[in-house]
């Protein structure tokens, strides 16, 4: 009992010592921004509608989505504690002032605006662009600036905002959007449909395979504002993309809402690759302030032969609700999910997959890496589903639960459901703890606490960090050890 | 170089090493015996700065600064290296990338540029042949699945690149077969020179054939109890502890 003690009082210290580092991105930019009043009703759907000068289709699909989003409640399933949220005391649409609307060249950008995109990584310029990476930098409810949107042009991709695409693609939206989420789907879907603002929007047309990494920055900075994008990516038979997805806000006291939805169609041999790194401010040591971050995200492996695959780094929000799916609905199409999600102090994550095979010879692979410490709670949530026709098909699924201290949560809750004696669906599992004896061992090397943290937990996540892009992968590990500075044990 | 003066360390209020006192000089090798449960590991532990044991009275003085005050990695900066008992495994992370995280820390520690990547994996290469360790183990992740022989001649391939001032070796003998023991042992007496000095803690005579100590230590229920020259060892080979412990117990 007595050592118990001691070990105890050391794995305080050691978490005390890692927990402390803030947040680097929580500053906020001061630019004059137009906002609408805050709250929701029918009126304000509208007017967002007409900011953004939208056609009746786009109108009268957010009018559907709110009418029935009004008669929804809020899902209670997850392991989540959420606060009540105030729908009547949020921001809907606020954009920073542009002197210009639409599309524009480098120059007629704020300064403020490229500077604070510049602090957080993100170039605007094309010409500083080394790496090969089209960024689509959104603030708030509007897409700043999209770089190298003519060279793509020139091989027929279409990679803009989604605002642009609703103007310049109608036909392409109207056929796309909703046809893997619909906005019957969920709360969070239902109330993005509704409300959402801007977004990306990528088509990558037959046979093509897209030369450079695209992107969408999101970033947050208003207050009081909800964010609520959408992102849709076509991929055309035997086109492939490689596709990143980033996110930061500033520090604030007070909660701030963000419901996404990503919908990707892959067809025929198309192989769609996402990646996130979602770095949303996660509140301070004490639990206060953080975004809530309630996300949609669905894949549809369309054609035969189809491959869409998740990466994602979750290190943000004070809550995550996200379970990036895949329906392999083409005959030999193949979903992955790849998955780190750490939390600490007090945050909440409930974060997981689903992936439904109803095409013969699927596959699904699934990696979950939860790392959890201070007092913070980690779920992960996955279905594994295998429908009648669904012959053959192989799921493989791995969920780790990583424990640094002993006041955090680690939950798994994997749900399989299948219908066809030929699949074969294999799930195992492990929770395990940050020795004292490994971090000492790394100490007697003279590695101190910090690093060997940072050096096992990035050890623990290779499997998912090694999917990651090369220059996301860098990011991503540094971002693990500082999410875990200052609370690790 | 070191110096321990009346060490007494406890764990959870139970007192493991009752006095000790010990000085080793540069290029001196000391090696220290004694029965199970007598406190040597415990003795290696807090030399290195593992605060699950609490130093209760004494005094530990290296290379002119107050070990105690030191934390692990500082030690480990300043060239004490430990050889573990029970070398701990870390999944994930490579040997490669352990090693050169280790080695840069140290370095920045003593104001130097970190090495190049060429630089470390010429160093690298210079100290696996040194202890004859086997080229795809630096690329497996710490002694993840490393057999036991695997495990100890790992930590003398660690000592090799480090280059300690002081290594304290806890039994990495024990568990070795004859080869391997050579191997060990062979790497350890490269690896001297009249400016460091070693620690050997073992429980067998027929490591020091291999590594010739200056003196010999017999620690028992946290005492050293008698000390003596090499022959020292062979007296114990041949007679054991009982003869000693009845000493004490008088
Ligand atoms: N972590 C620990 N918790 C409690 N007791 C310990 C711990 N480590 C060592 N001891 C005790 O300290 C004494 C000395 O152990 P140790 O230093 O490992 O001896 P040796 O290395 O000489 O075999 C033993 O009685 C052992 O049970
Ligand atoms: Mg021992």
């Amino acid at each position: 009992m007595q050592l118990c003690k001691v070990m105890e009082k050391d794995q305080d210290k050691i978490l005390h010592e890692v927990t402390q580092n803030e947040y680097k991105y929580g500053f906020v930019t001061d630019i004059e921004s137009e906002s609408i009043a805050k709250g929701l009703n029918e009126d304000v759907v509208r007017l967002i509608s007409q900011k953004k000068n939208e056609p009746e289709f786009m109108l009268e699909f957010r009018l559907k989505a709110f009418r029935y989003w009004q008669k929804m409640k809020m899902p209670t399933w997850a392991h989540l504690k959420v606060p009540e949220i105030n729908y009547q005391d949020i921001i809907f649409y606020s954009a920073p002032k542009q002197k210009i609307s639409g599309p524009k060249s480098l120059d007629d950008i704020d300064p403020e605006l490229k500077a604070t995109f510049d602090k957080l990584g993100i170039s605007l310029d094309e010409q500083k662009h080394l790496s090969g990476i089209a960024v689509d930098a959104v603030m708030d409810s509007i897409s700043v600036k999209t770089t190298f949107k003519e060279s793509l042009a020139d091989l027929g991709i279409i990679f803009c905002s989604f605002s642009e695409a609703v103007q310049e693609h109608p036909d392409l939206v109207k056929k796309y959007m909703g046809s893997v989420v619909p906005y019957t789907d969920n709360y969070f879907a239902a109330l993005n449909s509704a409300v959402f603002s801007d977004g990306s929007f990528c088509f990558i047309p037959k046979g093509v395979r897209c030369p450079m990494e695209l992107s969408t920055y999101f970033r947050i900075n208003a207050a009081n504002t909800g964010q609520f994008e959408r992102t849709l990516i076509v991929a055309e038979d035997d086109a492939y993309v490689s596709y990143l997805e980033g996110c930061t806000a500033p520090r604030r006291d007070e909660n701030q809402l963000h419901a996404a939805i990503v919908e990707i169609i892959a067809n025929k041999n198309a192989y769609v690759k996402y990646s996130t790194v979602q770095n949303w401010y996660p509140g301070d040591k004490n639990g206060l302030g953080g975004i809530y971050n309630f996300v949609t995200k669905r894949g549809k492996c369309a054609g035969e032969n189809s491959k869409i695959s998740w990466t994602q780094v979750e290190t943000g929000s004070a809550i995550t609700w996200k379970y990036p799916s895949c329906i392999l609905l083409g005959d030999n199409s193949v979903g992955e999910f790849y998955s780190v999600a750490v939390t600490n102090n007090h945050q909440q994550a409930d974060t997981g997959t689903k992936m439904i095979h109803i095409g013969k010879n699927t596959k699904s692979t699934i990696v979950s890496k939860g790392i959890s410490a201070g007092f913070s709670n980690n779920s992960y949530r996955g279905l594994v589903k295998v429908t009648k026709n669904a012959t053959n098909a192989r799921n493989y699924s791995q969920c780790d639960s990583l424990l640094l201290g002993d006041k955090c949560g680690a939950h798994t809750f994997p749900y399989i459901e299948v219908d066809n004696k030929d699949s074969i669906v294999e799930h195992e599992a492990t929770t395990s703890k940050i020795g004292e004896d490994q971090i000492f061992y790394c100490n007697q090397r003279g590695i101190k606490t910090e690093d060997a943290i940072g050096l096992i937990v990035n050890g623990y996540a290779k499997e998912v960090l090694n999917k990651l892009p090369m220059e996301f992968a860098v990011e991503a590990q540094k971002l693990l050890q500082i999410s875990l500075e200052g609370s690790v044990g | 170089m070191l110096s321990i003066k009346n060490l007494h360390a406890n764990i959870d209020g139970k007192e493991i090493l009752k006095g000790i006192n010990l000085e080793v000089k540069e290029g001196e090798v000391h090696a220290i015996m004694g029965p199970n449960g007598s406190g040597k590991s415990t003795l290696a532990s807090v030399l290195a700065g593992r605060d699950l044991f609490t130093v209760t009275e004494g005094k530990v003085t290296y290379l002119g600064h107050d070990l105690l005050e030191l934390s692990p990695e500082e030690r480990a900066s300043e060239g004490i290296f430990l050889g573990f008992q029970y070398p701990i495994e870390i999944p994930g992370v490579s040997m490669v990338n352990f090693m050169k995280t280790a080695l840069n820390e140290q370095r920045k520690h003593k104001g130097l540029e970190p090495l190049s990547s060429s630089d470390f994996l010429k160093h690298m290469r210079e100290k696996k042949e040194l202890v004859e360790l086997d080229t795809n183990l630096t690329n497996r992740s710490v002694n993840e699945g490393f057999s036991g022989g695997e495990k100890k001649k790992n930590e003398i391939f660690q000592m090799a690149m480090l280059e300690p001032k002081l290594a304290i070796l806890d039994e990495t003998d024990s568990g070795l077969d004859i080869d391997a023991l050579r191997i060990v042992a062979n790497g350890v007496n490269k690896l001297k020179t009249p400016k460091n000095a070693s620690i050997v803690i073992t429980h067998y005579q027929r490591l020091l054939d291999y590594i010739i100590p200056d003196y010999v230590h017999v620690l028992y229920d946290g005492k050293i109890i008698k000390s003596g020259g090499k022959e020292l060892a062979f007296e114990l080979e041949e007679k054991g502890y009982d003869w000693l412990k009845k000493g004490v117990a008088v």
